[in-house]
């Protein structure tokens, strides 16, 4: 599977987290959170505006805005 | 802190349940929520175990990592930076899991077995897992980290707590025991290698262990803001020293295509990952299984739904205020009423009564009136907060706030400040961003807050119409709606303007966690009513006693020769009024009001006991004055009109809407921005808008016709 931005998921779709763009500098505090290489992950919707999306990881519920996802690239199942 | 004597410190993830432990073990009533990072700063308590021993127990804020993010992140960082360094070790730790997010919470407590400190690891929430019959196996687990006790508990259901005693028992009891470390990180040869330089600095000018001054090694080079804590230990030769060997490592670690940044997390997860797979402690979860949270989600955060939800429970919650609190408020007035015609039975006449009944029950009666208001505007602020939907909320706002200067991290502050400002103040220091923070804090006192709840109300029960409107709507509640509504407005208005002018120091982010919905604890909601209702009725009976008995004596003297009093304008609160009359004139104030203004510098509400207290002396008969009455009833001397008007009446609740009032606040905001600079400007556009805003509407409304 080729590797995609996270934004263009579709809602409800489930894939694996690969990598980060170097210039996402909030890639330090995501990994001790747990969203790192190699874990899946599934969009679940964005807020209205282009505001945060919210994700599922690990079993928790957690939001990011916009522009971060864009920088995280998963690849599909 | 005393050193001799042993402590336990409390830590885990925010929304962990650390603060519902916290008040199991010290008996302590510490405000629980369920949104991520409430506790914002230190807290200490005693805990008594079985065998009758005392122990302090430390409750620090929530955090993911030891790498500082946020304040209140930081200041955990800073106190494990302390315990690096052999000072106020704690006896043991007390990592808090939330057991339902089990590989995630154990990110913290791999960083905290570093620190060589005895760790019980509480596993809290078991109550959910059970419940989706989930199972954890708490043996190996214990084997698997080498901790030294693990304890399955529900905070919630006050399971768990007991055995959690017994294992600080066993901990205190056998000090400094030693124990296995089998669930340390586990640094690559070739990582290792890289890091060598560092780690010997570490143990060289810091005497650390070899696996401490390894494992800080590794997190200085992933996160800068690990290696900037070390600016207040080291001296700046020392610390300059220490970033030449940073950016050495650093470029030698990238040149071997390893991303540094998430090196730590990596290899630290690797290892959670790892064990918990090859001892099989849990089932791991599927991100694909959608909670009941999420369900409940698809309408409460949904694209156009979620934000009319919202609005429609502000909406709701507001005109509640008024409509379910007038029954309450009635009996209550009723009371006072009988309590001063009571003492006025009980007493002969003379100065000492006219103090009891004018100026302390009319000026703490007419405050008291208002608990019922207040109580159930903390009532639903709670109810929101705990059961989750705040959170949800700020995943709603972000980008709109964002558009404004502020941060979807914003509006639990900002609802705060809907019951007071302070807590809401205190409340921004979950937001990272400096520049987001303070413009939230610099707004924060034009959202309506409780206090300004007695003076719209009285207001507009004296003076607005009882009529409806479009068939469904109070035309008073409509007024108090808008009279919110108003402050809203205007805070997001002079958020957008100010955030011009700041500038912008660090990125911004949103990471937010969206907690389960919980049904609130009856009990803990109740309790935090009690807290409240006790602090408002404390806060009557000294402050504003204090400020009516002063006031009475201000407007019952001088007295003239036969000791009968002077009419009151020509007292000494009469003077004070009328000196500044002249410029609170263009606004339709009079000097009652005038001395109203000067008193509510101490607290808003006060202005309603100053204006019963000054109605009640000028009355001088034997029952207290209604002042609801007393307002429609008072006439200008001259022409014989009334004093004030409906007008009058949102001029002068326009002014309390932006007024800068509240010491309290200023004296809150100095402490978190760390200069007078912010309470001054604060107090400066404030006042501005105050004045501006009452003159706009008292003379657009005059020139309109209206009177």
């Amino acid at each position: 599977m080729s590797e995609i931005a996270l934004t263009e998921v579709a809602p409800g779709e489930t894939v694996t987290v690969n990598a980060f763009n170097a210039s996402l500098e909030l890639q330090s505090r995501l990994v001790e959170m747990g969203i790192l290489p190699g874990v899946k992950i599934r969009l679940i919707k964005s807020a209205p505006f282009r505001g945060p999306v919210e994700l599922k990881i690990r079993g928790y519920y957690v939001s990011l805005r916009w522009n971060d996802a864009s920088h995280i690239l998963v690849t599909g199942k | 802190m005393n050193d001799a004597q042993p402590y336990i410190a409390l830590m885990g993830n925010p929304n962990s349940g650390k603060t519902a432990i916290f008040n199991l073990l010290t008996g302590l009533n510490q405000k629980v929520s369920n949104y991520p990072g409430i506790t914002v700063e230190q807290r200490i308590g005693k805990a008594g175990l079985p065998n009758g021993m005392q122990t302090r127990i430390i409750d620090l804020p929530g955090t993911y990592s030891l790498t500082p993010e946020s304040l209140d992140e930081k200041i955990v960082a800073t106190q494990v930076l302390d315990w690096m360094q052999g000072k106020n070790k704690p006896a043991a730790i007390i990592s808090v899991i939330d057991a339902e997010n089990l590989s995630r919470n154990l990110y913290l407590t791999t960083q905290l077995l570093d620190l060589d400190i005895p760790i019980v690891l509480a596993l809290n929430m078991m109550d959910r897992v059970k419940k989706r019959k989930q199972e954890i196996d708490f043996d190996n687990l214990k084997v698997m980290t080498g901790v030294s006790a693990v304890i399955p508990m529900s905070a919630k259901q006050h399971w768990g707590i007991e055995e959690l005693k017994h294992s600080l028992i066993t901990i205190l009891e056998k000090s400094s025991k030693q124990h296995s470390h089998p669930f340390q990180v586990i640094i690559p040869e070739k990582i290792k290698t890289i890091l060598t330089p560092i780690a010997e600095f570490f143990t060289e000018h810091l005497s650390y262990t070899p696996h401490l001054a390894q494992t800080q090694a590794l997190r200085i080079i992933t996160r800068k803001s690990a290696i900037e804590l070390y600016e207040s230990i080291l001296t700046s030769s020392l610390m300059q020293q220490l970033m030449t060997l940073r950016d050495a490592a650093i470029e030698h670690i990238d040149s071997s295509a390893v991303n540094h940044r998430i090196l730590e997390a990596r290899l630290r997860y690797e290892l959670i990952d790892k064990q918990l797979k090859s001892h099989q402690i849990e089932a791991v979860e599927d991100p694909k299984t959608a909670s009941r949270s999420e369900k409940v989600d698809k309408w409460l955060t949904h694209k156009y739904w979620g934000p009319l939800i919202f609005i429609g429970l502000l909406y709701g919650i507001f005109q509640s205020i008024f409509t379910w609190a007038s029954l309450p408020m009635d009996w209550i007035d009723a009371g006072i009423g009988l309590v001063g015609e009571n003492i006025n039975n009980a007493m002969s006449p003379g100065i000492f009564r006219d103090l009891i009944v004018e100026g302390v029950v009319a000026g703490v009666g007419a405050i008291l009136i208002f608990l019922p208001q207040i109580l159930i505007l903390m009532f639903f602020m709670t109810l929101l907060e705990d059961s989750g939907y705040m959170a949800r909320v700020a995943f709603m706002m972000d980008a709109f706030m964002n558009k404004i200067g502020l941060h979807g991290k914003s509006v639990l502050p900002l609802m705060s400040g809907f019951a007071c400002a302070i807590p809401g103040i205190m409340a921004t220091r979950t937001i990272d961003n400096w520049k987001e923070r303070l413009i939230t804090i610099l707004i924060l006192p034009l959202i309506s807050c409780s206090a300004r709840l007695p003076v719209y109300t009285l207001m507009i029960g004296a003076f607005i119409p009882q009529k409806t409107i479009a068939g469904i709507f109070n035309l008073q509640g409509l007024t108090m709606v808008f009279m919110y509504f108003l402050g809203t407005l205007t805070a997001i208005f002079i958020a957008a303007v100010i955030s011009k002018f700041i500038d912008n120091k660090g990125k911004s982010s949103f990471v937010m966690e969206l907690p389960p919905y919980r049904i609130p604890l009856a009990k803990s909601l109740f309790r935090q009513l009690f807290i409240r209702g006790k602090l408002f009725v404390i806060n009557a009976g000294k402050i504003i006693m204090a400020i009516s008995i002063l006031l009475w004596l201000l407007a019952s003297f001088p007295k003239l020769d036969n000791n009968v009093s002077v009419p009151i304008q020509d007292s000494y609160a009469g003077k004070i009024g009328q000196f500044i009359e002249p410029a609170i004139a263009p606004l339709g104030f009079d000097w009652k009001i005038g001395i109203g203004l000067i008193t509510s510098f101490a607290a808003r509400e006060v202005v309603v006991s100053t204006l019963a207290t000054l109605y009640n002396v000028e009355n001088e008969g034997d029952d207290v004055v209604g002042i609801t009455q007393a307002l429609q009833n008072d006439k200008d001397p001259i022409s014989g009109l009334p004093r004030y008007t409906p007008l009058v009446a949102l001029s002068i609740m326009v002014f309390y809407v932006y007024a800068a009032q509240c010491m309290a606040t200023f004296a809150i905001v100095r402490n978190e921005t760390n200069s007078w600079k912010w309470p001054i400007f604060m107090i400066v556009y404030m006042t501005a808008l105050a004045y501006l805003g009452s003159l706009f509407v008292f003379q657009g409304g005059m020139a309109l016709g209206f009177v």
